[in-house]
């Protein structure tokens, strides 16, 4: 029997299915037509979600991707449908998060001539991409969606956009499924060296102040399992990147906290006293690190990473380890000795201490004045037994829930860290929640953010997304303003933010919400919320002027932190 | 740190907008390339860049590194001077009237071991391979004896020193890990 033929718009059907899609989250248009034709047929294969705003398909995909750890797939048209998932784009790229974009493009014969949306997809999406390729002809289909697929999930994953020209969708073509294992040019799982992980050893079993920080590279790599069993066997106090929170649970003995500039103050503070900074797919960001020129000066530093390109690249390192950390982890273990490091765990708690007086007292236990941000998270954590994903949006919000959130499940967080996207969180919510339904999916987000992301809320109600959504409502734009307040001598320049009727927005859209102003409301909102089949916005006035703290100051030492 | 120039060799790929992304990992630091050479490599379907510009190490290796991370790239360095052999290759075009009339020329292009490629009533071109300051030095000489028409130099091309050859050991490498895959 000979080949099936097909058409280019067919082909990319047959492959995303060869891939085990099961949702796609698109928006049609001119000369993406042959594709949503196609798609057509294919109702029954893989859901099809017709989002609001094409920046709304990408960051649904990244929620799909970063919740489940498959590839999240959008389909958007040419021109104005593609440099809308820029944005989306480059948060995948920084975040390093698995999408595919496939843009309609102009056919062949007319690119380069200014022809209706035509713009260089391929040129724009080159530097935030992994790879972005433009098919010509249909008989590329196969072999150009293997090698997308392959490439995005494969070592440090990533966004990859194919831009498919018209007549490459229509015209027709032999069809047969191509499998892509290998890229000649391209090492995705460099073999670690072995030497290193010795060197590795000597260093961890003769450090007597050991520090682990943990990255999102630990979910990525799905070394959950690994990584509590090096920890707990050499003794070694653990702190979490935002992005790594839930790569290890909040009440993991080991567990000190949360790096970074609203981290944790006993895990910021003894980074500048442990003699030993064990790094574990994380990449020295700028959040994390405060002023490069003063941080872990003392320390010896090892570092493992997927990506050979981060090593040295913020902060010199002693043992550089490059390597997926789900394969590096257990050759370290093996190599380590039972540690027991008890008195320097235990001085964690000390710092930790000073910022729960300080600190997270009162942000968890006012007893009197408008809500907190922190109480709205802790209490929506708790009352899904710390199971939830929680997806941020950008802000106070984003911060104040990440930080008093409790995590016990993997891939629990999902939140823009690099590119800090407001819009990105009600979108990312519902592709968390339509590819992990069993989950509930948490959305905390600001009223300057969810208004960037809006039109979703057509998605939520058309798809039926049981998405639960916080809205933290400040009236202001609360981290911008903070800001003002500390470093800018209080002139709230463009801060103050008149809002709507968030109550009627909601019922225009079908979606049940409830207002609490009130602290004695708040239980009952959330039980009701939680208890409601299908979305739900809980609307909480908070404190208009709180401050997120404790916080590293910009350009300060990161163990310098002030708690007001 | 010190800046110094430094020559980064690449191996790509060779289809369309290789280049743009190589060149854009410099864009975005706004750093400067000095030179580029983009042509193909002693193995088939790899093209080679040559590039040379001005850096700090750390910039430079930094930079090398995120090249080198594009997937369609194969390898990418990074040498000095003093660890590679370099040319250049510069086409001088003067007055044919006035080598005629001034013996001097002539023998400047004897003396620099410049060759001659064409000469007509209008105009000689002259060629010379060499290292930018030799190739420099000719074209101040011409100017002073008022001969140049139009002046033009390629980037440099450039082979390390060291005598292990990276990117076929690393192709190699590659094809046994392959095919101890299967
Ligand atoms: C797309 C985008 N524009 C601007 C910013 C800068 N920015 C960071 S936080 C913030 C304020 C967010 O306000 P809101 O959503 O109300 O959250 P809050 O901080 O009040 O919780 C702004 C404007 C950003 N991160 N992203
Ligand atoms: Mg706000």
């Amino acid at each position: 029997m000979g080949k099936e033929i097909i058409s280019g718009g067919e082909a990319l059907m047959r492959s995303l299915i060869k891939e085990g899609v099961d949702t796609v989250f698109g928006y049609p248009g001119g000369s993406i037509m042959p594709v949503f034709d196609a798609m057509y047929d294919h109702r029954k294969d893989f859901r099809q979600v017709l989002v609001r705003h094409e920046q709304g398909a990408v960051h649904a995909a990244q929620g799909y991707a970063r919740s489940s750890g498959r590839v999240g797939v959008s389909i958007v048209t040419s021109g104005p449908g593609a440099t809308n998932t820029l944005t989306g784009i480059s948060d995948a790229m920084l975040d390093s998060t698995p999408v595919v974009v496939i843009a309609g493009q102009v056919g062949c014969a007319v690119l380069g001539t200014d022809a209706f949306q035509e713009i260089d997809f391929v040129g724009i999406t080159q530097p935030i991409t992994k790879w972005s390729y433009q098919i010509r002809r249909p008989e590329d289909v196969a072999w150009a969606v293997a090698r997308a697929f392959y490439i995005a999930s494969t070592g440090r994953p990533g966004p990859v956009v194919l831009d498919f020209t018209k007549n490459a969708q229509t015209a027709m073509t032999e069809y047969e499924d191509v499998f892509v294992d290998s890229v000649r040019s391209y090492v995705p799982y460099p073999t670690p060296d072995a030497m290193a992980i010795e060197e590795a050893a000597k260093l961890i079993n003769k450090s007597e102040r050991p520090f682990v920080l943990v990255g999102q590279g630990v979910e990525l790599g799905e070394a959950h399992e690994e990584l509590k069993v090096f920890i707990e066997k050499a003794d070694i106090p653990a702190a979490r990147t935002l992005l790594g929170l839930s790569a290890l649970p909040t009440e993991h003995p080991l567990c000190v906290g949360m790096l970074g500039m609203h981290g944790n103050y006993g895990p910021n503070h003894n980074t500048n006293e442990c003699d030993l900074l064990i790094a574990v797919g994380m990449r020295f960001s700028d959040r994390v690190t405060g002023n490069v020129a003063t941080y872990a000066k003392q320390a010896k530093i090892i570092h493992i990473d997927i990506d050979h390109a981060e090593i040295n690249k913020n902060v010199t390192v002693d043992v550089p380890i490059v390597g997926d950390c789900k394969e590096v982890l257990p050759l370290l273990t093996e190599l380590v000795e039972r540690g027991n490091h008890k008195e320097w765990i235990d001085s964690f708690a000390k710092y930790n201490a000073i910022e729960d007086e300080k600190v997270t007292k009162k942000a968890l236990n006012p007893d009197c004045g408008p809500l907190l941000m922190g109480e709205v998270a802790r209490k929506v954590s708790e009352a899904t037994g710390n199971r939830a994903i929680l997806v941020t949006d950008v802000g106070q919000n984003q911060l104040m829930s990440s930080r008093y959130f409790k995590y016990s499940e993997p891939h629990s967080i999902l939140t823009s860290g690099g590119l800090g996207t407001m819009g990105y969180g009600l979108p990312a919510a519902i592709g968390a929640k339509i590819a992990m339904p069993q989950r509930t999916v948490c959305l905390f987000t600001g009223d300057g953010g969810f208004q960037m992301n809006i039109q979703e809320l057509g998605t939520i109600m058309e798809q039926g997304v049981g998405v639960k959504m916080i809205l933290l409502n400040n009236n202001y734009l609360g981290n911008v303003r903070q800001w003002q307040e500390l470093f800018f001598d209080h002139r709230y320049s463009w801060t103050p933010m008149l809002n709507p009727d968030y109550a009627m927005i909601a019922q225009g859209y079908g979606i049940p919400s409830r207002l609490v102003i009130e602290r004695e409301e708040l239980d009952a909102a959330i039980t009701e919320m939680l208890a409601t089949d299908g979305p739900y916005l809980l609307h909480v006035a908070v404190k208009e002027e709180d401050n997120v703290m404790p916080m590293t100051p910009p350009g300060a030492t990161v163990s310098e932190m002030i708690f007001e | 740190m010190e800046k110094k120039l430094y020559t980064i060799i690449v191996y790509t790929e060779n289809i369309a907008g290789m280049l743009n992304q190589v060149t854009a990992e410099f864009t975005r630091r706004m750093m400067n390339i000095d030179t580029i050479t983009a042509s193909s490599s002693s193995i088939e379907g790899v093209h080679r860049y040559t590039i040379s510009l001005w850096g700090e190490e750390d910039s430079i290796q930094k930079v090398t590194k995120r090249i080198e991370k594009k997937v369609d790239v194969l390898k990418a360095d990074y040498y000095l001077d003093n660890e590679i052999f370099f040319q250049e290759v510069a086409l001088y075009k003067l007055s044919t009237p006035r080598i005629m009339e001034n013996n001097q020329i002539s023998r400047i292009i004897r003396h620099t071991e410049a060759r001659i490629i064409e000469v007509n009533a209008n105009y000689t071109v002259v060629e010379k391979t060499g290292a930018t300051d030799t190739i420099v030095e000719l074209y101040n000489e011409f100017v002073a004896q008022q001969c140049m028409l139009q002046f033009v130099k390629s980037g440099r091309v450039a082979v390390p020193r060291h005598s292990h050859e990276n990117l076929s050991e690393l192709l190699f490498d590659k094809d046994c890990k392959r095919k101890s895959v299967k």
